[in-house]
C-alpha cells in the first residue's frame, strides 16, 4: 500500500467490486425509489396561496374522489431526478454511435435561444400582429432548407421524422387521386428501410412491396424495376440507405418511377451526411423529411421531442398540408385552413396534421444552429460525419468483418462473421461495450445484414476519442476470439443494472405503479 | 468552427489511414454532377452574431407574461417551478437517446413508468403510455384505435371539440376510407351525441371541459356507447383541469387522450408539446407508442425496460398499430417533474387558483354592456358572445396591451356562428390588475 507521510493510504487496495454496501449503493450510483414509495401522498412542493373566494361552477362535475398523485419538497424532487440521470448515458459523457440515429453535440446556445421569452412565451393562437418575429423565424428556417434541399416547398409541421414520412405519403395519395389514380395502392420500399416506411404507408392506406437488396447493399435494380406496374404509387428509399451507403442509381431509380407514374419519397434521415455537398432536389427527389436532430442538432432529449419538416417538388407542393407561412407587403400572414388556402390560389392544400404550426422551439434550435454554421460549417460537419465513419470502418477493418466492401457514407455497418464460433452474439458484444464506457451502436438493424451492427460517430467525436473508440473494440473483438465468451455473456457488469428481462416485462406487462391501498385524500 | 474537433492536421492524417486522397473520394457514389452544389447561405457566425440575430426576432414577438394575457384554447400559460427546467436540461436526460439500452438508461425508463402511473391517474385510466407528439395527434391515433378495437370505420366528433385535433383526427382517419361525422359547433353544450351514434360507428370522440369551456357530465354517453359497442374518446385539452374536474375515467371513457403542455411546459408558439394517452388495461396491446415497463435485471433487482414493442413500427413494420417512432420525451420529463412537485395536493391548489381567476374574470366581464357569457360551468375557460366580431376587438385589445383571448373565426374562419364568439382562459398567472385591465380595455373597444 502507498502512503503518504501522515500515514494515510493514497491508494487503495485491488479489492473485488461485487462488494455489497448496506444501501444498496456504489458510491456515486445511487438507488432511486419511484416517487410513488415515498409516502408523500398528502405533500408538496409549490408554495401557492389558498383561493380568497369559494367560488364554484364546477357544479357535480368536481373531483372529489383522490387522485393519488405524491408531491416532493424541492430538495428531494431536485435529488430523485439527479439521481435518475446518473443512471443515464449520453453525447455530453461520451460517443453514442447508435447507426441512424445521429447523436452529435447539442449546443446550449439552442437552449438559450429557445427560451427567450419571445420565442418560448408565446402562444400559437395570439394574434398574427403579435409574432411576427416567430414567423419570420419559420419563414427563415423554411428558406434555409429549401436552398440545401435544392426544393421549391416545405411543410413546417411534422411533429417528427414518421410524422413526415406521414405529411410526405398523404400528400402523394392526394396527388394522385388529383389524377384520377386513386388505384395505384402499392409502395415499394427496400428490405433494409426503416420500419416506420411500410408503417407510415399502410397508416396512409397503402400496401407496402419489400425491394431486395444487391450484395453491394444497395437496391436490386432489376427486381425493382420488375416491380413497377400501374399499380404502383411510389417508392421510399433512404439515401444515404441504412447500410450507411449512397444508392448509386439513384437517378435511374427516380427516373424509372417517375416514368411508371409514381412518385420518390426520400427519407431523409441520413441527410446529415449530405447536407451542405449534395442537394436531395438534384436527385429527382419529390419528398422529404428532414429530422431536425440529425443535421441541426437539436437534443434527442431520451426519445423526443423531435421535428420533420418535409419538403416537396412542383408537382406535390401544391397538395402539401396546411398550415404554412406566407409573406405579403413585409408581412406574415398564416394559412390555417383549406379553405384560406384555397383563397391563397392553393385549391388542393392538404389536411391539418397537428394542432398548432409544428415544433416551435426545434425550429429555433435549429436555426441557431444552422446561423452558428453557415453553409461552410454545414458542409464541413457533413465531411467530418463521413470521414470519422471511414476512419472507424478502416481501423476495425483488422478484427471486424465490414458488411460490405468500399468507402461509407456517415457510418459503417459490420455483420457478426468476426464473431462466427466465438459463442459471442452481437448483443454481446454490445452490452461488453457499456462497461469499456461506451453506448452500444445500433444492433440487428438494417435487417438485410445478419447480427448487424451500425455504428455512426457524427462529426462531433474528436480523433483522440474515435482511437479510444476503436482501441476498445478491437481489443472487445481479439477477446471474443480468443474465447472469454463468458465475459460478454455476463457484461454489463459495471452499469448501473445488468441485463433486464424484457421476456418476463412483455409476458406480464405492469405499465404503472400500484399499491394494495388506495392513498390517502391530500385536502 | 466551435462544434467541430477535428483539426486539419487529424483530417489529413486520417485520410492517410483510410487510403483517400481527398474527402470527395468517399463521395465517390454520388453522381459526380450532384455533388458540391453551389449553396447560396451565409458563412458560419459567432455565438454573439447569432444571438444578436435571433434575439431581434425575438423582439418582435409579444411575450405572454409581458402584460394581460388571456389565451388558452388548448395551450395555457401556467407557473413553472424553477427547477424543473434546470431537471430537464441535465446533460443527461437532454443529451440521451430513446433507451435502447436500458441497462443505461434506467434515468429515462423511470421517469417514463413514473410519467405512465402519474397519466394514468390523472385521467382514472389504468394504463397510460410513454407519450404522444402532442394533444392532437393523440387525439387521431385514438380514432385509428378504436377502429382496431371495433372493426368499423364511423368516427363521430362532438361539435364542441377543438377544432385543430377534429382536423387532424379527420385528415388521419380519412386515408383509411373511414367516415368522420361532426357535429355543428356547440358553444352551449347542447349537442345530441347519442342521436349521431349507429351500429357503424367506431367512436365518438368528446373533449372535457370542451373547446368553449363548457363541462361536460360523459357518464349518460359513455353508457349508452357500451351499449352500443361504441368506444368512447374522451379529449382533455387542459391537463390541469383535472385538479378540479372529475376525470374521463371516473366517467367511464374507453381511451382518453390529452394535452399536458399545461403541467410543466412553456407555451413554444405550439410546440414541443406532449401528447398524454391513456385505455383500459384490456385495450393495452392495442395502444399506439412507446411503453415502459418493469422488471428485474441478472441479479433480481428491478429495472425498467421498453415494452410490449411487437405492437410497433421497428419489429411490426406495415402492421404496427402506429408509424410513431420519436414521442415527446423530455416534455414528459418537464411534465412528470411538475407533477413531482405539485403533487394532489398543489395539483388542486393550482386548479383553484385557476377556477377562482377564471370566475373573477368572468364576473368582470359579464358586466360590460353587450357581453354575454355563454359558458354556465367551467374550469378556467369560458366563451362570450359579443356585440361584434370578435376578430376586431381582440387586435383592438391587443393594440391596448391586452391578450384576450381567441375570437371565433381564427378557429372557425369560415363559420360565422362563431365570429362574434371571444373564448377567454384565465390561469393563476392572471393577477386582478390584469383582470382589471382586460375589463376596462374591453370597456372602451366595446364603446367604440
Amino acid at each position: 500500500m502507498t502512503m503518504n507521510r501522515e500515514g494515510r493510504p493514497t491508494r487503495g487496495e485491488a479489492t473485488n467490486a461485487d462488494i455489497a454496501t448496506f444501501t444498496g449503493n456504489r458510491a456515486l450510483q445511487i438507488e432511486e425509489s419511484l416517487i410513488f414509495e415515498k409516502d408523500a401522498f398528502a405533500e408538496t412542493g409549490v408554495d401557492f396561496p389558498a383561493p380568497a373566494s369559494k367560488t364554484d361552477r364546477l357544479g357535480a362535475m368536481k373531483r372529489t374522489a383522490p387522485i393519488g398523485l405524491p408531491g416532493l419538497s424541492e430538495p428531494e424532487a431536485m435529488r430523485h431526478f439527479v439521481r435518475l440521470s446518473q443512471k443515464n448515458y449520453a453525447i455530453d459523457m461520451g460517443p453514442f454511435p447508435l447507426g441512424s440515429c445521429t447523436m452529435k453535440h447539442n449546443p446550449r446556445l439552442n437552449e438559450k435561444m429557445a427560451r427567450l421569452p419571445g420565442f418560448g412565451d408565446i402562444h400559437p393562437l395570439q394574434p398574427v400582429s403579435t409574432v411576427q418575429g416567430a414567423l419570420e423565424l419559420i419563414d427563415t428556417l423554411s428558406a434555409w432548407l429549401l436552398e440545401l434541399t435544392a426544393m421549391p416547398a416545405v411543410a413546417m409541421s411534422p411533429k417528427a421524422g414518421a410524422h413526415g414520412e406521414l405529411c410526405g405519403m398523404m400528400t402523394i395519395k392526394a396527388a394522385l387521386e388529383a389524377r384520377g389514380e386513386a388505384a395505384r395502392t402499392r409502395v415499394l420500399a427496400p428490405e433494409s428501410a426503416h420500419g416506420t416506411n411500410p408503417a407510415t404507408a399502410a397508416q396512409c392506406g397503402f400496401t407496402v412491396d419489400d425491394i431486395p437488396v444487391d450484395e453491394t447493399g444497395r437496391i436490386d435494380l432489376a427486381a425493382f424495376r420488375e416491380k413497377l406496374r400501374d399499380d404502383v404509387a411510389g417508392i421510399m428509399v433512404t439515401n444515404p440507405n441504412t447500410c450507411g451507403l449512397f444508392e448509386r442509381e439513384i437517378r435511374a431509380i427516380a427516373d424509372a418511377v417517375h416514368e411508371a407514374g409514381g412518385y420518390f419519397y426520400c427519407d431523409g434521415a441520413n441527410f446529415n451526411a449530405i447536407a451542405g455537398k449534395v442537394r436531395p432536389g438534384d436527385l429527382g427527389n419529390d419528398a422529404m423529411h428532414i429530422n431536425l436532430h440529425k443535421p441541426f442538432s437539436t437534443p434527442h432529449g431520451g426519445g423526443g421531442p423531435g421535428a420533420g419538416p418535409t419538403v416537396f417538388s412542383a408537382a406535390l407542393a401544391p397538395f402539401a398540408p396546411i398550415p404554412f407561412v406566407v409573406r405579403e407587403d413585409g408581412k406574415f400572414h398564416l394559412v390555417e385552413t383549406r379553405r384560406a388556402a384555397e383563397a391563397e390560389g392553393d385549391a388542393q392544400a392538404g389536411g391539418r396534421i397537428t394542432a398548432f404550426h409544428g415544433q416551435m422551439g426545434m425550429f429555433v434550435r435549429a436555426l441557431a444552429y444552422m446561423l452558428s454554421h453557415g453553409g461552410d460549417g454545414i458542409r464541413q460537419a457533413s465531411e467530418d460525419a463521413v470521414l470519422n465513419a471511414n476512419y472507424i470502418l478502416a481501423r476495425l477493418k483488422a478484427e471486424m468483418s465490414p458488411a460490405f466492401d468500399g468507402y461509407c457514407m456517415h457510418e459503417c455497418l459490420f455483420d457478426d462473421r468476426f464473431l462466427e464460433g466465438t459463442g459471442v452474439d452481437t448483443l454481446d458484444f454490445a452490452k461488453a461495450m457499456i462497461d469499456e464506457g461506451f453506448h452500444p451502436m445500433t444492433m440487428y438493424f438494417p435487417l438485410v445484414v445478419h447480427g448487424a451492427m451500425l455504428i455512426e460517430p457524427t462529426e462531433s467525436e474528436s480523433k483522440q476519442e474515435l482511437d479510444l473508440f476503436c482501441d476498445a473494440l478491437l481489443d472487445l473483438a481479439k477477446k471474443a476470439k480468443a474465447g472469454e465468451a463468458a465475459r460478454f455473456k455476463a457484461s454489463p457488469m459495471l452499469a448501473p443494472r445488468r441485463r433486464l428481462d424484457e421476456t418476463a416485462a412483455a409476458r406480464k406487462p405492469v405499465l404503472r405503479w400500484t399499491q394494495g391501498a388506495a392513498p390517502k385524500a391530500a385536502e | 468552427m466551435r462544434y467541430l474537433p477535428l483539426s486539419a492536421a487529424d483530417r489529413r492524417q486520417m485520410l492517410a489511414v483510410i487510403g483517400a486522397r481527398a474527402i470527395d473520394d468517399l463521395y465517390a457514389d454520388v453522381p459526380a454532377s450532384a455533388l458540391n452544389a453551389t449553396i447560396d447561405l451565409p458563412a458560419h457566425q459567432g455565438e454573439l452574431e447569432v444571438e444578436r440575430m435571433m434575439g431581434a426576432m425575438a423582439a418582435k414577438n409579444r411575450a405572454a407574461g409581458a402584460g394581460p394575457f388571456f389565451v388558452g384554447c388548448g395551450a395555457y400559460k401556467h407557473h413553472v417551478p424553477a427547477s424543473v427546467d434546470h431537471i430537464i436540461q441535465r446533460s443527461e436526460f437532454l443529451t440521451s437517446y430513446t433507451p435502447y439500452q436500458p441497462e443505461i438508461a434506467q434515468g429515462t425508463l423511470q421517469y417514463l413508468f413514473e410519467f405512465q402511473t402519474q397519466v394514468a391517474a390523472l385521467f382514472g385510466m389504468e394504463v397510460a403510455n410513454a407519450s404522444m407528439y402532442d394533444g392532437s395527434t393523440g387525439c387521431a391515433e385514438a380514432a385509428l384505435m378504436a377502429r382496431r378495437v371495433t372493426k368499423r370505420g364511423r368516427v363521430v366528433l362532438s361539435g364542441a371539440l377543438h377544432p385543430h385535433y377534429a382536423a387532424v383526427t379527420r385528415t388521419n382517419s380519412e386515408l383509411l376510407g373511414d367516415k368522420v361525422v361532426q357535429l355543428p359547433i356547440d358553444p352551449e353544450a347542447r349537442e345530441d351525441l347519442l342521436a349521431a351514434i349507429d351500429g357503424d360507428t367506431s367512436c365518438v370522440i368528446v373533449q372535457n371541459p370542451d373547446v368553449f369551456g363548457n363541462l361536460r357530465d360523459l357518464t349518460a354517453l359513455s353508457a349508452a356507447c357500451r351499449d352500443k359497442g361504441v368506444l368512447l374518446v374522451a379529449v382533455v385539452t387542459e391537463a390541469m383541469s383535472l385538479g378540479a374536474v372529475k376525470s374521463p375515467g371516473e366517467m367511464g371513457a374507453d381511451i382518453v387522450v390529452g394535452e399536458g403542455q399545461s403541467i410543466g411546459n412553456g407555451l413554444n408558439f405550439g410546440g414541443p408539446y406532449v401528447g398524454l394517452f391513456a385505455t383500459r388495461e384490456k385495450y393495452m396491446r392495442q395502444m399506439p407508442g412507446r411503453l415502459c415497463g418493469q422488471t428485474v435485471d441478472a441479479d433480481g433487482k428491478r429495472g425498467f425496460v421498453l415494452t410490449l414493442s411487437t405492437r410497433e413500427q421497428h419489429i411490426r413494420r406495415d402492421k404496427a398499430t402506429s408509424n410513431i417512432c420519436t414521442n415527446s420525451g423530455l416534455c414528459a420529463l418537464a411534465f412528470t417533474a411538475h407533477m413531482t412537485l405539485l403533487g394532489e395536493k398543489g395539483l388542486r391548489r393550482v386548479a383553484a387558483l385557476n377556477h377562482e381567476a377564471a370566475s373573477k374574470t368572468a364576473d368582470a366581464l359579464a358586466a360590460i354592456k353587450g357581453v354575454e357569457v355563454l359558458t354556465k360551468s367551467f374550469f378556467n375557460e369560458f366563451t362570450l358572445r359579443l356585440p361584434k366580431n370578435a376578430t376586431g376587438v381582440v387586435e383592438a385589445l391587443a393594440a391596448d396591451g391586452v391578450l384576450g383571448g381567441v375570437p371565433g373565426e381564427r378557429l372557425w374562419p369560415h363559420d360565422p356562428a362563431a365570429h362574434d364568439l371571444l373564448i377567454v382562459a384565465a390561469t393563476e398567472c392572471v393577477t386582478d390588475a390584469d383582470i382589471g385591465a382586460f375589463s376596462k380595455s374591453l370597456t372602451k373597444v366595446l364603446a367604440q
